[in-house]
């Protein structure tokens, strides 16, 4: 019998594998029907970044609280990984305990085994209260428009998710001290066994296996779950922080150029300037964004890295004086729709089109609240910018759809024909200087 | 006066003001330019403007979403100011300053673009603009209004607080400041349309930090963030317990030059 489980195991393991690199690979796809986008800087500087932001959690520290319990069971899911690598070895050789009975770790594996369980109730602390945050405090941002059905459940299911793999692990830990009279020493499962120390060994290896066999399940439901899930973070925070925006900020007020544009306005400012070599048969590209595939990678990486957390939309000026404008919804309408879009070519084809876009998704109205106040890019914690779409959408509006307001269309009018927002000739450009040489008059007599 | 309309061509003049629409054209904003100009001679600082060759920068174009138009703005400001060989550009409008500091580099124009809080501050630093002690703002209570364009966009949250400090005022901060402050409604070319429907306009939710801070003075450092400020203070009718002034006007005023 003692090659059944290793068997079990490795079936259940190529199972998960196999189904994870297909999930996985679409995601990778979907991401790369974005437009290229160049990204600067050195690599060296981009792993720095990628480990304050994302290793780090430093955006996350702009609010205390969150960050502390967050900071818990991000904390204890690294360092549960190391159990799991012990999983892992006793399923597939059966060797139990393998840090403890077969490298000489001793007091170190009790120490590191203690930290473990220590930072487990901290994270089962974290768990709570962030269940309470999201259910019983009704933290605002988390109840929303767009906070409901799925993404809902999914935040809540995380949560009890987190709860089950904590009992695995006592149990399996607790259970494991019982059989061994606590000769292990574990901080915490050393003063729960008197508990269930009474019971047979029979029942305790159950209980253990019990305790084992749910750690490993939920690690690969864990897995399976994350590709749908807004909390696909824990993986993507890593990339899209390292290919993010370096100068912490400071350059957060530009928006990027269109060099084709630029293109054919010097065309038109200089017609003998070289043509652009172009093909002739090839459908012009789009002006702006109408549906994902013309976003850039960055922003469909931003759409699935986004962890609905909604920091972006409670510190959106918009939002915060109820227009339909929610940062979090621009980024979940890209992931929702760019799922969509994948889907629906791999089914038909490169070339098909169903016939719908992200303006199915998004409404202008949402887009033309944007104040481009960049408040939503500086709170986000996993380096997203909404305002990217939202300008890339605007643009596909204006450019292509001409779908402007009556006053915006005023205030290009007036930009185009007198160089100014308002309808001002240019010879009242000086004016002020006048009225300086009227007042130096006046105070003079 | 005639120094001031002395286009670039004159190639000791130490930096360009560039004076944008907000501060050609509207009324309150032409105030901040007057008084911004007056320390610039209490200075004796040289400088230029562009006069009636400037054309908007094409900021609201650009946010609004017509690329095109802002790209033909953007173009012929470059011609102009690369025709002039301008090096360094002061301008008391954020979006101004972003759009030249930031976006004109892409497109073949590259400055050394100083907002005027920060121009201020190194007057100061570097001794030619010296504060008189116990000046009209000593212990008044201001609040300083960060401008998206120049706090989150570009980084200045110091420069204008620090203007504040030397002219003996006590600093109160709005509840939310610095990188997470309020915009005033008016970015994104929001300035130039009515705002999407909703429950409040943008710079009534602002109003309300300037309330609570209880401060007698807003300091502000954009004209369009002048105008949202001062509208949203009058809606409430506390325009005579709360005023907004830009912070050259402070300066200005501390130094009884206007």
């Amino acid at each position: 019998m003692a090659f059944l489980q290793p068997l079990i195991f490795a079936i259940v393991t190529l199972t998960v594998f196999f189904l994870a690199f297909k999930k996985y690979r679409v995601i990778y796809a979907n991401i790369n029907l974005g437009k290229d986008e160049k990204i600067a800087g050195d690599s060296g500087t981009r792993f720095k970044n990628m480990m304050l932001l994302a290793f780090g959690q430093k955006k996350m520290f702009r609010n205390l609280t969150p960050a502390i319990l967050h900071g818990f069971i991000y904390v204890a899911f690294l360092f549960t990984q190391i159990e799991l690598i012990e999983i892992f070895i006793d399923g597939f050789t059966g060797i139990h305990r393998f840090f403890w009975y077969v490298l000489p770790l001793g007091g170190f594996y009790t120490a590191l085994i203690s930290f473990i369980e220590i930072l487990s109730v901290l994270a089962f602390v974290g768990t709570i209260a962030f269940l309470a945050r999201r259910n019983l405090l009704k933290v605002p941002r988390f109840h929303m428009d767009e906070m409901t059905g799925w993404p809902k459940l999914d935040g809540n299911l995380i949560l009890f998710f987190e709860l089950i793999l904590l009992v695995g692990i006592f149990s399996m830990n607790t259970a494991d001290m019982a059989l061994a009279d606590g000769k292990y020493g574990f901080a915490i499962s050393g003063m729960l066994y008197p508990l269930i120390d009474g019971l047979g060994d029979t029942t305790l290896h159950i209980i253990e296996r019990f305790g084992w066999w749910i750690h490993i399940l939920m690690v690969f439901g864990f897995i399976l779950y994350l590709p749908a899930s807004k909390h696909l973070h824990i993986m993507l925070a890593f990339p899209n922080a390292y290919y993010g925006p370096l100068d912490g900020g400071a350059n957060k007020g530009e928006i990027a150029n269109m060099p084709r544009i630029t293109e054919e306005i010097k065309l038109m400012m200089d017609p003998s300037a070289p043509m652009p070599e172009e093909d002739p048969n090839a459908e012009p590209e789009r002006f702006g964004a109408k549906d994902v595939t013309d976003l850039s990678w960055k922003s469909l990486l931003d759409a699935y890295s986004c962890t609905e957390c909604g920091r972006c939309s409670s510190a959106c000026p918009a939002n915060q004086t109820g227009k339909l404008l929610s940062p979090r919804k621009i980024m979940m309408d890209t992931r929702d729709r760019l799922e969509e879009k994948g889907a629906g070519l791999r089914e038909h084809g490169a070339d098909h089109d169903d016939g719908k876009s992200l303006f199915d998704y998004i409404s202008t109205e949402e887009l033309r609240a944007c104040t481009t106040c960049n408040a939503c890019v500086e709170e986000c914690p996993v380096s997203i910018n909404p305002v990217n779409i939202i300008m890339e959408l605007r643009r596909y509006m204006i450019l292509e759809e001409s779908n402007s307001t009556e006053e915006w269309n005023l205030m290009f009018n007036n930009v185009e024909t007198n160089g100014a927002v308002w309808k001002m000739p240019a010879s009242d450009r000086t004016s002020w200087i006048n009225e300086l040489e009227a007042e130096a008059e006046a105070e003079d007599a | 006066m005639s120094e001031l309309m002395a286009s670039g061509q004159e190639k000791e003049v130490e930096v360009l003001f560039w004076v944008g629409c907000a501060g050609s054209f509207d009324d309150r904003a032409r105030r901040i330019t007057k008084a911004f100009v007056k320390i610039l001679h209490h200075c004796g600082v040289s400088f230029a403007i562009l006069g009636q060759e400037e054309v908007c920068t094409g900021d609201p174009a650009r946010r609004s979403g017509n690329e095109f138009l802002f790209q033909m703005q953007a173009i012929t400001n470059i011609e102009t100011l690369n025709a002039y060989g301008v090096k360094r550009i002061v301008t008391t409008c954020p979006h101004c300053f972003n759009t030249i500091k930031n976006e004109y580099p892409a497109l073949g124009g590259t400055y050394e673009v100083i907002h005027h809080t920060t121009f201020l501050q190194g007057l100061i630093n570097d001794g030619r603009l010296k504060l008189k002690d116990g000046g009209e703002f000593k212990g008044k209570k201001i609040t300083y209004h960060d401008s998206c364009y120049l706090g989150r966009a570009n980084g200045i949250y110091e420069a204008p607080r620090q203007l504040l400090e030397l002219l003996d005022a006590e600093l109160v901060e709005m509840k939310r400041c610095k990188s997470r402050g309020l915009c005033c409604g008016a970015g994104g070319a929001q300035m130039f349309k009515e705002e999407e429907e909703g429950k409040l306009r943008v710079n009534q939710e602002r109003t309300k930090d300037i309330v609570e801070s209880k401060a007698s003075f807003v300091a502000a450092a954009c004209p369009f963030c002048m105008t949202m400020m001062t509208d949203g203070i009058k809606e409430v009718e506390k325009q005579d317990e709360v005023q907004v002034m830009d912070l050259a006007e402070m300066v200005a005023k501390a130094q009884d030059l206007i």
